[in-house]
């Protein structure tokens, strides 16, 4: 089962040409149109008191394609995650009095269906699952149950049903079975009957991500899938990320590691200060000077931590360039 | 030696008493709140209130004993509506409240002097008014039937119908509740107990799962408050804070989240009670503590095991500890 688990190798899949293909042809600007969008929003604005959270005016997913989220901290991509899952209402959502002009009122369509109103439980059931940027492992029921309550159409579910054991076994064991076969993608087998609270925080985030595909969802979100996750790990869930693009799944991530964005994202949205700023593939989103300004910094490429880099000839280039700052700054 | 005799003969009385038999289906509900869904409900004697007064007030009016039954469970599920509604979608602690301050508000209201001719007033009702048509379905015969140290009429008040009627329904409960915290159903709840969001994500509707749970062990304590008034009378101040308390008590004892837990607590915890109080009558004179100190003495002792048991054992007797156990730290 293992085995064919992909690697994130420079091998690009079929699938992965045909993502990058599809957004090929779109403008590289914030807000653009795509091609064929799953997910449209307009109009999602989200305050805290004085503080514009999210301000986002038009933004479209296309669908079949990893796209990235990225942004500094408090850019407001987790608010944004809430708001289109349902968890949290935009502060422009339609009022029955008063409330925001008819349209300037936020609004998202998903999958061709109205989700910007309906609560988080509808929004999953019509195939958008998240996870959650801090584990939500339930941690007193083993993994294998953490595994099942994922899934879809169990009949047991409902209180009349769940008395006659006959009527939901069969269910039951079908979603056993695919359960256990997405463990043993995830590495996560050998664990099932252990408390989900007794895995490491890696597991976790690998076990909420299984948990999330029972359900076959049409469109994966994960909130910083990768913070806290080993190397060696990062690298399978990055080749498990790709497959799950490769089946057919919209996959949205948000992400620090820079790394991991540009090498398996195939669009890439940036967000600062609540709102959209640059929209473009990968290589070409990092190289737009209002990226670097709001969030890579202009020495995104250098790795700090390495000593060798920090000659004299470059402490002096730093020097002079914060000079020239300031005295830009002073101008103004 | 004989005053020990005395003691364990109450004791053996006391666990297969109908009053045991009323507090392991109060626990058995707060069970499925608390143990199973993580609904911190303090008005558990306000449920038991509701379908004791349904019960007693629909026969003395004249319906039949089946349609009382039916009415107080529907009362109590009115009234788990009433709570749940404005609640269930704030945080747990709410739910505490509103249930703590809505039992003291059905008990104040069935203790009020403007009702004395339909509840009673504080007197309450006596049990002679609303218990012959229970006694008359009783096959029991007539007469007294004695076993072991349990010597009890056949029929008649705390009589063998009723304590074998209450463990019936104790039995029939635990099936109930093992069959259903095994399905699907149950592991939404205990999903539900674990993290709320998180349950919400995987698109179950976590706001009607909790309200079937309210619903069902609001019922349950409804009937545990029929069992309670059966074999005695109804009195609106037996079934205040202190009962949510000792109901609570029983289920941490025993075990929470377990089928059996809140069996075995709500006999060891009259058991202790007794025991305690007997050991303290035999032993310490009379000159330091009379008859009415041991009785307090024991329900502090209660107190402190409660305590005890949340400390050092805090999945209770049954429990098991990586399933469930409160975060004391």
């Amino acid at each position: 089962m293992s085995s064919d688990v992909p690697t994130t190798t420079a091998t690009i899949t079929a699938a992965g040409a045909a993502a990058k293909a599809s957004v090929a042809d779109v403008p590289h600007e914030p807000g653009v149109a795509k091609p064929d969008a799953i997910l449209t929003v307009d109009h999602v604005t989200r305050r805290f008191g004085g503080v514009t959270a999210v301000d986002v005016q038009h933004l479209e997913v296309q669908r079949g394609i990893i796209t990235a989220l990225i942004g500094p901290n408090g850019a407001g991509k987790t608010t944004f995650f809430n708001l289109i899952t349902g968890f949290d209402k935009p502060s422009s959502a339609p009022k029955l009095i008063g409330g925001p002009k008819a349209g300037e009122a936020a609004k998202s369509s998903f999958n061709g269906n109205e989700v910007g109103n309906i609560g988080a439980t509808k929004v999953a059931k019509q195939g958008m699952v998240r996870t959650f940027q801090l584990t939500k492992a339930l941690s007193k029921l083993t993994v294998l149950e953490n595994m099942r309550l994922g899934a879809k159409d169990q009949p047991g579910e409902n209180l009349f049903v769940a008395m006659i054991k006959p009527l939901w076994a069969k269910r039951e064991a079908e979603i056993t079975l695919k359960a256990e076969d997405l463990l043993a993608r995830f590495k996560l087998l050998e664990k099932k009957d252990d408390m989900a609270g007794s895995l490491s925080g890696g597991q976790k985030k690998l076990l909420e991500m299984a948990r999330a595909l029972m359900s076959d969802p049409v469109m994966i979100m994960l909130d910083e899938p990768m913070a806290g996750v080993n190397p060696a790990l990062t690298q399978s869930l990055l080749g498990h990320i790709q497959a799950l693009r490769d089946d057919g799944m919209t996959v949205l991530f948000v992400e620090h590691d820079m790394h991991m964005v540009r090498h398996i994202s195939d669009w890439v949205v940036v967000m600062a200060e609540g709102r959209v700023v640059a929209e473009g593939p990968a290589g070409t989103v990092m190289d737009d000077p209002a990226v670097i300004d709001a969030y890579l910094g202009a020495h995104h490429n250098t790795d700090l931590g390495d000593d060798s880099l920090l000659t004299d000839e470059v402490a002096e280039e730093l020097a002079a360039e914060v000079t020239a700052e300031e005295t830009a700054e002073g101008k103004a | 030696m004989d005053q020990f005799l005395t003691t364990l003969v109450a004791i053996l009385n006391s666990a297969i008493s109908p009053q045991t038999a009323a507090l392991a289906i109060a626990a058995i509900g707060l069970n499925i709140h608390f143990g199973y869904t993580g609904l911190l409900n303090f008005g558990q004697a306000g449920f038991m209130l509701i379908g004791a007064y349904a019960f007693a007030i629909s026969i003395i009016g004249g319906l039949p004993i089946i349609l009382a039954f039916l009415i107080a469970l529907v009362a109590a599920v009115l009234f788990a509506l009433i709570l749940g509604i404005p609640t269930l979608k704030l945080r747990g602690d709410y739910l505490a409240i509103v249930t703590l301050s809505a039992a003291e508000i059905v008990r104040m209201v069935g203790r009020s002097s403007l009702l004395t001719n339909i509840t009673g007033g504080s007197n309450g009702i006596t049990g002679n008014e609303y218990r012959g048509p229970f006694t008359d379905l009783s096959f029991f015969g007539d007469g007294r039937i004695d076993f072991g140290p349990w010597n009890y009429d056949a029929t008649g008040s705390n009589g063998w119908w009723f304590i074998a009627t209450a463990w019936f329904v104790v039995a029939l409960l635990c099936l109930f509740v093992w069959a259903i915290m095994r399905s699907p159903w149950g592991r939404v709840l205990r999903g539900i107990r674990e993290d709320e969001d998180a349950v919400r994500a995987l698109g179950k509707n976590v706001y009607s799962y909790k309200m079937q749970a309210l619903i069902l062990g609001g019922v349950i304590g409804a009937i545990a408050g029929i069992v309670y008034i059966l074999p005695a009378s109804l009195q609106a101040d037996s079934m205040g804070r202190s009962m949510t308390y000792f109901i609570f008590t029983a289920l941490l004892l025993g075990g929470a989240a377990t089928v059996f837990g809140p069996v075995l607590g709500a006999i060891v915890f009259f058991a202790l009670r007794l025991l305690v109080q007997g050991l303290a009558g035999q032993f310490v004179p009379g000159t330091i503590m009379n008859g009415q100190q041991t009785e307090q003495f024991a329900w502090i002792v209660i107190g402190i095991t409660l305590m005890l048991v949340v400390i050092f054992r805090p999945q209770g007797i049954l429990g098991n500890k990586k399933e469930l156990s409160f975060d004391v730290k």
